[in-house]
């Protein structure tokens, strides 16, 4: 699997995913700059976290619209493996490649914990190391990660079975209205979500940031692993 | 500044400047000096830019050992942590700004201090802080407490830099000054490091980073002056942080000095342009020339004054090897960031300054420096309180414990710490509350970091000797407790002002204190900054100072950071207490929030013991013997056991002490120089410990869900959580 990293101004968790993607590739990831355009010969793009452009207008809003986008867009028309997190969760929402938005967490502040991730699907590029109903354990940390979509947009993200990850807690509860589970306040506890082709996955904890028993535990391993293997060539 | 200011003793007096030291600008200068030149001399020779109060006192610290790079005098103290890298660290205040605009002091806060770490050619990979609130109870103290959380977090998250650790205290003593220190550690090799003394006589200056506006104009003069009702209308004397620009800066900057391009490079902090080019060229003994026409300007008609006083953030001067200036000049317009060449150095020794063609400014910089005013204040040495007599426990032990781990300064401090991101980066070990250390791992590199903020301001309060000490006993104890090896400190020195005796009696005797307690530690100063006029102008035309509040940084060393151990009570261990208990409850968090008294003198600091045990519970645990190690602080051994429980579901049943002390002295007791440990075998441990002569002795044994005291009483821990979770909430909630 050759993965590429996207860094826009602003970007700062694409060195927790370089070494999330070295430690399953045994290899360094390319860093690509985002006024570069080139994607060729890449399996996975990723884009990582961070407050690209400092968060003006809205998060995401400006890198949405950088050079190396159109690339990132006819990568994904290609039926291009895409990775979002957290800010680039964000951006994939603002350039229309994943459906909802991303709003300020429900209580105003910035949040920075532990949360539970219970897995919806399994089978997906992203999620094949795990079975349905999983939980696992990762870092999140963000302003604006109270993901909102519109009735008919969350029908069909949960009838087409494109909810890749939902908040629950440490025994899989999930509860919407419960902070304590649902951080930000996210709309039916949603953490990720998947494209209509399930190869582009955005999500707004941070699994990159638990791949070492050093750093408290490996629970975010499998999603890398499971990429992976689906991607080899 | 459009119409015509005459330049006179008056209006130095306004900028800060005594008679005296206007009389000195006039020797200097041999003439009446323009309005700009007063400006750079009132500024240089601010409190906060010279030292004048302290300068003669902080020579007394030890500053060396033989892993000290860089002491005091640089930018920020560099380290050796071994192969072939250093760590680079300084602590810094931010104390008026963060009270007249809490949001925007904080944030600025953490980016100055970034800025004098990435400027010596580290890559941040730490922030931590020490903050000190007026009481709870003071309706003000929720906007600061929210304001500063809210900033810190606003700034650090956005750069990317873990904010790891830290430390919180309320009194009503901080009611009208609340304290920020900020602390940035950053990791460099040894061989790429930067220093800011110029060379190179025709070598052009170059300014990078945001524009220069007309924020934060004086704001080393405030600073340096007690606040009075009119504080609040100081606002635009405060910046604006925009922490996307420093991380832009962070990285132009480093990719820059991975060429050879950089003869010099400074930050522009306090005093910005004016305090880096002199202390740049001071430093190298040459002169400097600015042509401010070339500045990168945010607003129309700025004068020479206002360019050279701004306090604008997120800018850095540096002196380029001219044959490097455009290949310097792409990796910023890579980054979107100004870049203009504005002087270059001279050989007259001189600032000189011009405007539209004018002369604004021409300052010999030698005498700038070397006449700069230090005072010996006149001091008087504090009397130490009368010893506390007799007091006894009004409520049960369980109970006391309660409120003691709800109370303001021992609650969970976890509604803080979740709002700074601190895994970004992906290096940290240990997160806020899990050991009594944070621990950051150097990337490519098994070496783990171990950093702490501490200081007790009311020992300090009660003997500035012995609390001085304390704090830097403190922050090497809870380096030890995680398996590391203290390196070096790092000092935030925030007094009231100087000129009264009983202010300066404290810090001569705060500064003793430290002095002795880190030759003995063998644990250098290596940078620092100091804090004064601390104080509140109260309506009836008094001042109230603040706690003295010396804030140490301490920053200590794993080869392996994998035996880094944390605080978190493990089961079925041996729970064994190290060190000598007395019972000491004068200034003791018990006294205080049981009984309602701030009284008796301070605990005794036996720098020995502190040495002897510490040394024994690092070599045990770097033997692998320990799995759990907590310092004994605040709220003596019981607050400690429940700590550990607390952080990790495991619980302890205690033995009878069985000590001849009273039950609260035993169990609530600040003595110092004591750890709880949990071990297999407290048998063999004991008997090891005996052999270097630690005292050393069982106290329980760990297992189950309950802290279960030698009463029979239990209590779950889960109960203790929830006491301990509710402060803050309850405050900043509501």
């Amino acid at each position: 699997m050759k993965a590429a990293i996207v860094v826009f101004p602003g970007t700062n968790r694409e060195r927790d995913m370089a070494i999330a993607l070295r430690r399953v590739t045994g290899q360094a990831p390319r860093m690509i700059w985002h006024h570069e355009t080139d994607l060729s010969s890449v399996d996975l793009v990723v884009l990582p976290g961070g407050f690209s452009y400092g968060d003006y207008l809205r998060c995401g809003a400006m890198a949405a619209h950088s050079p190396i986008m159109g690339a990132v867009r006819d990568f994904a028309a290609k039926g291009g493996h895409i990775l979002g997190v957290c800010n680039g969760f964000q951006i994939l929402t603002e350039s229309n490649l994943l459906p909802g938005a991303l709003l300020r967490n429900a209580d105003l502040r910035f949040l920075s914990q532990d949360c539970h991730l219970r897995v919806e699907v399994e089978g997906t590029p992203f999620t094949r190391r795990w079975k349905k109903g999983d939980i696992f354990r990762t870092p999140l940390a963000h302003g604006d990660g109270n993901y909102t979509a519109d009735e008919a947009t969350l029908a069909m993200l949960e009838g087409e079975g494109r909810v890749a990850f939902r908040y629950a807690d440490a025994k899989g509860r999930v509860q919407a209205d419960d902070r304590a589970s649902n951080p930000n306040g996210s709309v039916n506890s949603i953490a990720g979500i998947l494209s209509e082709n399930k190869r582009i996955c955005g999500m707004m904890p941070h699994p990159e940031d638990l791949v070492d028993p050093l750093m408290g535990g490996e629970d975010g391993l499998p999603l890398f692993e499971g990429l992976v293997e689906a991607l080899v060539r | 500044m459009n119409k015509p200011v005459t330049v006179d003793e008056s209006l130095a007096r306004e900028f800060g400047l005594t008679a005296e030291e206007y009389g000195r600008v006039l020797s200097i200068m041999g003439r009446t000096p323009s309005l700009t030149e007063l400006g750079v001399f009132s500024v240089m020779w601010s409190e906060h830019c010279s030292y004048k109060s302290s300068r003669k006192w902080l020579r007394g610290l030890p500053t060396k050992a033989p892993w000290v790079i860089h002491g005091p005098g640089e930018n920020a103290g560099v380290v050796d942590i071994g192969q072939g890298y250093a760590a680079i660290f300084k602590m810094e205040s931010h104390n008026h700004p963060s009270f007249i605009e809490p949001y925007q002091g904080a944030a600025t806060g953490v980016g100055g201090i970034l800025r004098d770490v990435f400027t010596m050619g580290a890559r941040p990979v730490a922030n931590l802080n020490a903050l000190r609130f007026g009481s709870p109870e003071n309706p003000g103290t929720r906007r600061i407490v929210d304001g500063v959380v809210r900033g810190i977090g606003g700034y650090g998250n956005c750069v990317g830099v873990p904010t790891v650790g830290g430390e919180i205290n309320f009194h009503a003593a901080y009611d009208g000054n609340p304290l920020v220190n900020a602390m940035t550690v950053g990791i460099a090799r040894q061989d790429r490091i930067f220093l800011s003394a110029a060379a190179g006589v025709g070598n052009p200056v170059v300014y990078v980073g945001s524009r220069t506006g007309r924020d934060g104009i004086h704001g080393a003069t405030m600073s340096s002056a007690e606040f009075d009702e009119d504080a609040l209308s100081k606002r635009p004397t405060v910046q604006v942080g925009d922490p996307f620009i420093e991380k832009l800066l962070i990285e132009a900057c480093l990719e820059l000095m991975a060429t050879d391009a950089i003869v010099a490079i400074q930050d522009m902090g306090a005093a910005g342009l004016t305090s880096s080019a002199v202390e740049m060229a001071g430093k190298g003994g040459v002169g400097i020339e600015l042509d401010l026409d070339a500045v990168p300007q945010r607003e129309p008609n700025m004068t020479a004054y206002e360019m050279m006083l701004s306090e604008s953030q997120e800018r850095m001067l540096m002196v380029l090897r001219p044959d490097r200036t455009e290949l310097a000049r792409k990796i910023f317009e890579k980054w979107e960031l100004d870049f203009a060449i504005i002087g270059h150095l001279t050989e007259t020794g001189h600032i000189v300054i011009k405007h539209k063609g004018q002369l604004e400014a021409d300052i010999p910089l030698e005498p700038l420096a070397d006449e700069a005013p230090v005072y010996d204040r006149p001091s008087i040495i504090p009397t130490k309180p009368a010893a506390l007599g007799s007091v006894h426990a009004p409520l049960s032990l369980d109970a006391m414990l309660l409120k003691l781990v709800s109370s303001p300064d021992l609650a969970s401090r976890a509604w803080v710490w979740n709002q700074y991101d601190s895994t970004v980066g992906g290096q940290t070990v240990r997160r806020p509350g899990a050991a009594d250390a944070a621990i950051v791992k150097v990337d490519d590199t098994e070496i783990g970091l171990a950093l702490t903020t501490d200081c007790t301001p009311r020992y300090c309060q009660a003997d500035p000797r012995a609390g001085g000490a304390q704090a830097v006993a403190e922050a090497w104890r809870n380096i030890t407790a995680t398996g590391a090896r203290p390196l070096a400190v790092t000092d935030n020195l925030n007094f009231g002002n100087p000129e009264k005796p009983e202010i300066m009696g404290q810090f001569i005797a705060a500064l003793e204190g430290m002095g002795e307690a880190c030759k003995v530690l063998d644990f250098p100063i290596v940078s620092g900054n100091v804090s004064l006029y601390n104080e509140t102008r109260m309506p009836d035309g008094t001042t109230q100072a603040i706690l003295p509040t010396p804030a140490i940084g301490g920053l200590g060393v794993l080869d392996d950071v994998s035996t880094a151990i944390g605080l978190g009570m493990q089961a079925n261990k041996d729970v064994v207490l190290i060190g000598e208990t007395k019972g000491e409850l004068g200034q003791s968090v018990w006294l205080r929030e049981i009984l309602g008294r701030e009284e008796g003198p301070a605990p005794t600091v036996d720098l020995a013991a502190e040495k002897r045990n510490g040394d024994f519970v690092r070599a045990e645990i770097q033997a692998g013997q320990v799995t759990a190690c907590h310092d004994l602080a605040d709220g003596g051994i019981l607050v400690a056991v429940a700590e550990m429980i607390m952080a990790s579901g495991t619980g302890c049943e205690l033995e009878s002490p069985d000590s001849g002390i009273r039950p609260e002295a035993f169990w609530f007791g600040e003595d110092q120089a004591r750890y709880l440990v949990c071990v297999e075998d407290a048998q063999a441990f004991c008997a090891r410990a005996a052999q270097v002569g630690v005292p050393a002795r069982l106290m329980g044994r760990s297992g189950g869900n309950d802290l279960i005291l030698p009463s029979g009483v239990t209590i779950s821990a889960a109960r203790l959580k929830s006491a301990h979770e509710t402060f803050f909430p309850a405050l900043m909630d509501k």
